[in-house]
């Protein structure tokens, strides 16, 4: 074979990857930004520059999104970094099944959201889900869950007959119960991430450490803490991004309900688009929501990036 | 590449860090350990059991009803009435629950095949031939991983209804068939291989198209599957891209039907609906028990829960 028909050979395979990839990542990316600038009926009825984004930023429920995702995230990270971690610690010591565990505890993380979603949503339920039947057997109170949009502090401190101000409310029970799925989903992957971590470090450091007297907690804290950092920060970046694109499960539970509860902003653009039809605006607040992942991504860098340690 | 991402066997430090822990403490950490995975597990347990439950039994939160502590027979129609009330399919003449299940394995089998073909095509052309400009097209198929979906989500959406795609298995399919991840898996995967092997099969008289599916593919079978599985996984959980472009009931996938039937139908049927949810999940869990160490190893490696 010629060389010049090893080469047209070489395209022609390379061909139906980069025409899909330029069609369908490529190209949009542009055409995204042109809608975003447009008044956008079936095609750009009028050009209206950066209209969608100052009306974007005028938009107090779009605030509203991005403080409730904000949340969601801020609950998520360490929660399921933490459990996550506990776990995997757990289990990295010579523990019988421990393949076993790490199967069962990845479960949820491999079915489908929309199915386990729709069973959450059923063990949630505020008048005979398995929860508050459970609840209501001990003798608990039976919350709303995802039909409670008042903040968790703030049913607290009615439990004890206060009130507080509204700056004190905290996340609204609907979006913790949101968020209590979603750790159920995930802690399997961290667990399983981090259990790959523990692996990478070298048992001589744990040996030579104990040689010197060190006991199980400076074992944890001064070896396998820093040099799982690594670990820990791919995770916590995968965590914050998980977190904001958060979509499929939201949806099935709440629709974003009760009220704005739990309308985070890839809800909140996907109602635009769906059930307003309003294109230039959801492509508007698509690019101001990357924006905000971009910035926190390299503030996370920047910030965490430096304690992390590569061993 | 699966070595260094297999899970780590225990070392003798670990093994003596534990022999130094009193029963007490290994007691508390087994019973930490089944508490998590009972509670990894419940939601499931609820769901097959709920599914197999009268109504009543379901709401009155009834865990139990059958032999020996309720004399209620196991509700196998059920799954029956679960596919009856998903309605009728004119088009196909059949439930619609059985149009959801053959549209879930329609779309994710085109998808699955077409991300294999071309990764594998392109895979090759950027590990085994000298291509003038093969990094910069490297680099650049790469560079695609960094444009979020949720960016291109409505230019998407868009131009399904430019081309004409709207409410069509080319829709559902299409723009999925291609993978970033499986091309840079199995490039790697081929760049592994000696050169020595592509001479030999050369000298024997095969050109590039039998050597990369008579020697190659067949060599990169683990990675195949890796790639097989998670496009399958991702696929068939797949809900929001398919609400935003089909219209009717016939060209809903499960993800859609479960949800639709969720708010309607299903609503009040919690049984139902557990038996519906039941039929989704479980081609997925005998996939991951069956294919578990590609699972592992694909998650692992493409980091992200699409």
């Amino acid at each position: 074979m010629g060389r010049c028909r090893e080469y047209l050979f070489g395209y022609a395979l390379l061909a139906p990857a980069l025409i899909l990839l330029a069609v369908f990542e490529f190209f949009p990316l542009f055409y995204g930004l042109y809608i975003s600038l447009c008044s956008w009926r079936l095609g750009c009825a009028e050009f209206i520059g950066a209209e969608n984004y100052v009306r974007a930023f005028r938009d107090p429920q779009m605030w509203q999104a991005l403080l409730t995702t904000a949340t969601y995230s801020l609950m998520s990270v360490p929660v399921q970094l933490g459990l996550g971690l506990f776990f995997a610690y757990l289990l990295f010591q010579k523990v019988r099944g421990r393949e076993l565990f790490r199967l069962v505890f990845f479960l949820p993380y491999v079915t489908s959201t929309v199915a386990s979603a729709a069973v959450w949503s059923y063990l949630y339920n505020p008048d005979r889900g398995l929860i508050n039947t459970v609840l209501g057997i001990l003798g608990l109170p039976q919350p709303r869950w995802l039909a409670e949009p008042t903040g968790v502090f703030a049913l607290i401190a009615r439990g004890f007959g206060a009130e507080l101000p509204a700056w004190a409310q905290g996340p609204s029970l609907a979006l913790v119960a949101v968020f209590v799925y979603t750790t159920w989903v995930f802690v399997g992957y961290d667990i399983t991430v981090f259990l790959a971590g523990l692996g990478n470090i070298p048992s001589e450091l744990y040996d030579a450490a104990r040689v010197d007297g060190a006991s199980g907690w400076a074992l944890f804290r001064h070896i396998t803490v820093p040099l799982l950092s690594p670990t820990t920060f791919f995770l916590s970046i995968i965590t914050v991004i998980g977190t904001f694109k958060a979509f499929n499960h939201i949806y099935v539970m709440t629709m974003g309900g009760p009220g704005t509860a739990t309308t985070t902003a890839s809800i909140y653009i996907f109602r635009q688009l769906y059930e307003f039809n309003r294109y230039g605006y959801s492509a508007a607040l698509s690019f101001i929501l990357f924006s905000a992942i971009l910035v926190l991504t390299i503030l996370q860098n920047r910030f965490a990036g430096r304690r992390v340690i590569y061993g | 590449m699966g070595r260094s991402l297999e899970l780590p066997a225990a070392r003798p430090a670990e093994v003596r860090a534990f022999r130094l822990r009193p029963p007490g403490v290994r007691f508390v950490i087994y019973l930490v350990l089944v508490i998590g995975a009972f509670v990894s597990v419940l939601p499931f347990a609820y769901m097959v059991t709920s599914s197999l439950k009268s109504y009543g039994s379901v709401i009155t939160n009834n865990l139990w009803p059958w032999w020996p502590f309720g004399n209620e027979p196991i509700q196998w129609q059920n799954y029956i009435e679960a596919v009856q009330h998903t309605g009728w399919d004119r088009q196909w003449g059949t439930w619609l629950m059985v149009r959801y299940f053959a549209n879930s394995l329609i779309v994710s089998g085109v998808i699955v095949a077409g991300v294999l073909i071309t990764s594998v095509l392109a895979a090759y052309a950027l590990a085994q031939i000298d291509l003038p400009g093969r990094d910069f097209i490297f680099l650049l198929v790469l560079a695609t991983l960094m444009v979020p979906g949720e960016l291109v989500l409505v230019p998407k959406v868009v131009m399904m209804f430019n081309f004409g795609w709207y409410n069509t298995y080319l829709a559902l399919t299409v723009p999925f068939t291609v993978s970033v991840f499986g091309i840079f898996l199995l490039r790697q995967h081929f760049l592994q291989v000696p050169r020595e092997l592509f001479d030999a099969a050369r000298i024997d008289g095969a050109g590039h198209l039998q050597y990369l599916l008579w020697i190659l593919v067949p060599l990169s079978r683990p990675a195949l599957v890796v790639i097989a599985v998670l496009n399958f996984i991702w696929a068939w959980d797949a809900f929001q891209w398919p609400l935003l472009v089909t219209r009717d009931p016939s060209m809903r996938v499960l993800a859609v039907g479960l949800q639709q039937f969720m708010v309607g139908e299903g609503g009040v049927n919690t049984h139902l609906l557990m038996a519906f949810a039941t039929m989704m999940v479980a081609p997925i869990i005998v996939l991951y028990f069956v294919a578990q160490r590609a699972f592992t190893e694909g998650f692992l490696s493409s980091g992200i829960k699409k």
